[in-house]
């Protein structure tokens, strides 16, 4: 998912044959609820993370950017990290519950706390977690009956974004990239990830009433078989569909892609390496995603979890990561702490006005998310073979 | 007498010697690879994606079954044996022309250039390529005084890069089965009165023709199986390699089952190749 991870690849081809060779699984891990945790012992003196690309910095890719060593030096916990690429990739890695925390995005959570990997967080324990933004707090994604499954780390839009000098009049709308798509055949991207369909979704929400889509993560059999005859159509138009932010950034520049999804730390890369684009919030409002530091059911070391969960939201880390990444903090207090103290604006941070037009990543389950009880929605399994079938 | 002696402790040795590579083989090579095929006669738990040990043949009713997986496993297929066609005619004369007709340091220079890409990172060959086949990559920029446009990224692009990435593997084999050629053979038939197209037909081809299967079973095999260079070049079209990818985390089985596609496409390639003779000289 985010950040360019060519190495998912080969990762996951060994995910697989680790997997087959153990038997994958004990088959029913349904019970494995684990209860909170009610207090913070002492540290174990170790905690094994998994993380996206930049989140758990310490200094070796950039000296500047080491928030690792000092949660070291101040909890005697000593931090291991597994990057890992996509949230695919995060499902798995938990499954083998040797991490205690996963800094999962919103199309992983749901599926970790279905399968009992992670366990409900004792918010009263993370002290930082009083300042995170409310509109951050007791989400579709990150709870579950009432309990947070974790502490929020960030938000980000996906965002249109376009080049100008190609792409004119300016669009502020989806549309662009679906039923206007077609002016600009072969040179429109889009993500490439089955959570994608919900873009499609979010955009039928809005021009087919009739399909009364209430929810793009909650779509039964026809809400999902009409997005994908939309996808199916778009495709026609794609150039490539991107999965890695680097790849996104030259495509614009070189103007292999014209139009088409991204986020604001690709819209600023971007125009920091002088591409003509430009990023907008389009009229139907947009999908995201939210990332939440989750505990493992089975943590080794919950404690330095813990101590980890609290170091990671702090305001003044909270706002080093969040620059270091680019995207909105989830600690209100963290956006004075930025070097720039921009960011929290450029990144509507503070805004929810702004996040309450984002539909973020959620996990699509059976269940219907958005409340009907008389029909059977679809899973992220069925997207993912959707998936497939769109690109064909 | 001694000989006899010394025979067990000998066998003893060769034994030892052996065991480790015999147990890597059976236990790790052949035995994951059929656990894998195992799994995919299994099922996973919609709402987890957790592995349930249930026997079922379900995984390979729906890749038999679902167009999709059909129009990707022919695409595989095609593209494979594309990058094989391709790299037969880039390499046939190259290593031609190294073997007979290139001497002394030009051959060396020539051997050192097909080797050195060999020793670079496949990442870097790969997104080398996609920087030369964008918009305003070298490619457009030297086709455009013909008024031609490059290929752009998609099915084409793969195949080129593929071919690229690959032929080493292809140039090598027949390259040694053509410097081994006696020169005598040549001079024999050309005193028997063979001509250029006769002495390449009846010396040259038998000779070569083992080394260019061997060649192939590389360059077809690895095609079949690769997915990073469609995800680097490939535009919006996916390989099998692809949908084992997305399917990995969320249904082991399903995956197991399709990587079982390209095992059986390998197979049926190296049955081939052996009735053909490709196989006689390993």
């Amino acid at each position: 998912m985010r950040n360019a991870n060519p190495w998912k690849a080969a990762v996951a081809a060994g995910v697989l044959a680790l997997a087959v060779a153990c038997g994958s699984g004990d088959g029913g891990t349904h019970g494995g609820r684990a209860a909170e945790q009610q207090s913070i012992g002492k540290g174990e003196g170790r905690v094994d993370i998994i993380a996206w690309a930049g989140y758990a910095e310490d200094g070796s890719n950039d000296p500047k950017a080491d928030w690792v060593h000092p949660f070291e030096r101040q909890t005697g916990c000593k931090v291991n990290t597994k990057t890992a690429g996509t949230s695919d990739e995060m499902v798995s890695l938990m499954k083998t519950g040797q991490y205690d925390t996963v800094s999962a995005s919103g199309d992983a959570t749901l599926r970790l706390i279905a399968a009992g990997d992670v366990a409900p967080v004792n918010t009263r324990l993370v002290p930082n977690y009083r300042d995170i933004f409310s509109g951050l707090k007791m989400r579709p994604f990150n709870s579950k009956d009432g309990k947070m499954y974790g502490i929020p780390h960030g938000r980000g839009a996906n965002l249109l974004m376009y080049r100008t000098d190609k792409v004119s009049p300016a669009p502020d709308s989806w549309k662009a990239v679906f039923d206007g798509a077609a002016k600009y055949a072969g040179k429109v991207t889009a993500y490439d990830s089955p959570i994608y369909i919900a873009d499609a979704a979010l955009y039928l929400m809005k021009t087919r009433p009739a399909l009364g889509i209430k929810d793009p993560y909650a779509l039964d059999r026809t809400q999902l078989d009409a997005a994908v005859a939309l996808l199916k159509k778009q495709r026609q138009q794609i150039g490539e569909y991107w999965s890695d932010y680097q790849k996104e950034v030259t495509a614009f520049k070189g103007g292999d892609s014209v139009l088409g999804t991204t986020w604001q730390v690709i819209a600023n890369t971007a125009a920091a390496e002088k591409a003509p684009v430009k990023a907008v919030l389009p009229k139907e409002g947009a999908t995201g995603w939210s990332d939440t530091w989750m505990v493992s059911a089975r943590a080794a070391h919950p404690n330095c979890a813990y101590k980890w969960l609290n170091w990671i939201v702090s305001p003044k880390v909270n706002a080093q990561v969040a620059e270091y990444f680019g995207e909105a903090p989830a600690n209100a207090k963290a956006c004075k702490e930025t070097a720039d103290p921009r960011h929290c604006a450029v990144y509507h941070a503070d805004d929810e006005a702004y996040y309450r037009r984002v539909h973020f990543w959620t996990t699509p389950v059976p269940q219907c998310l958005d409340g009907r009880r008389n029909v059977t929605c679809t899973d992220y399994a069925e997207w993912t073979r959707a998936w497939t079938e769109i690109k064909g | 007498m001694s000989a006899t002696r010394h025979e067990p402790r000998a066998r003893g040795r060769l034994a030892a010697l052996l065991a480790p590579p015999l147990l890597w083989l059976v236990l790790a090579y052949l035995g994951s690879l059929a656990v894998l095929l195992l799994s995919a006669f299994w099922t996973t738990d919609p709402f987890t994606s957790d592995v349930v040990h249930t026997w079922t043949t379900d995984n390979f009713r729906d890749i038999l079954t679902t167009p999709v997986y059909r129009t990707v496993a022919l695409r595989t297929l095609g593209i494979a044996v594309a990058v094989t066609l391709l790299d037969a005619l880039l390499a046939l004369p190259m290593a031609f022309f190294m073997a007979r007709v290139a001497a002394g340091r030009l051959r060396r220079a020539l051997l050192v250039a097909v080797l050195t890409p060999l020793w670079a990172g496949y990442l870097v060959k790969a997104y080398a390529w996609r920087v030369m086949l964008g918009e305003h990559g070298i490619v457009n920029a030297a086709l455009a005084p013909l008024g031609l446009h490059g290929p752009g990224y998609g099915t084409a692009a793969v195949v080129i890069v593929l071919a690229y990435l690959w032929l080493p593997y292809m140039i090598l084999p027949i390259h040694a089965a053509l410097e081994r050629l006696p020169v005598h053979q040549l001079e024999a038939s050309a005193d028997l009165g063979a001509g250029t197209v006769r002495t390449l037909r009846s010396v040259v081809a038998p000779a070569v023709r083992p080394a260019l299967l061997a060649g192939s079973v590389f360059t077809f095999s690895l095609s079949l199986g690769d997915y990073l260079t469609v995800q680097i070049v490939g535009g919006r079209t996916q390989l099998l390699g692809n949908v084992i990818a997305s399917q990995v985390t969320l249904d082991l089985p399903l995956a197991a089952a399709l990587s079982a596609v390209p095992v059986a496409l390998v197979v049926c390639y190296l049955a081939a190749v052996r009735r053909a003779g490709g196989l006689d000289s390993l």
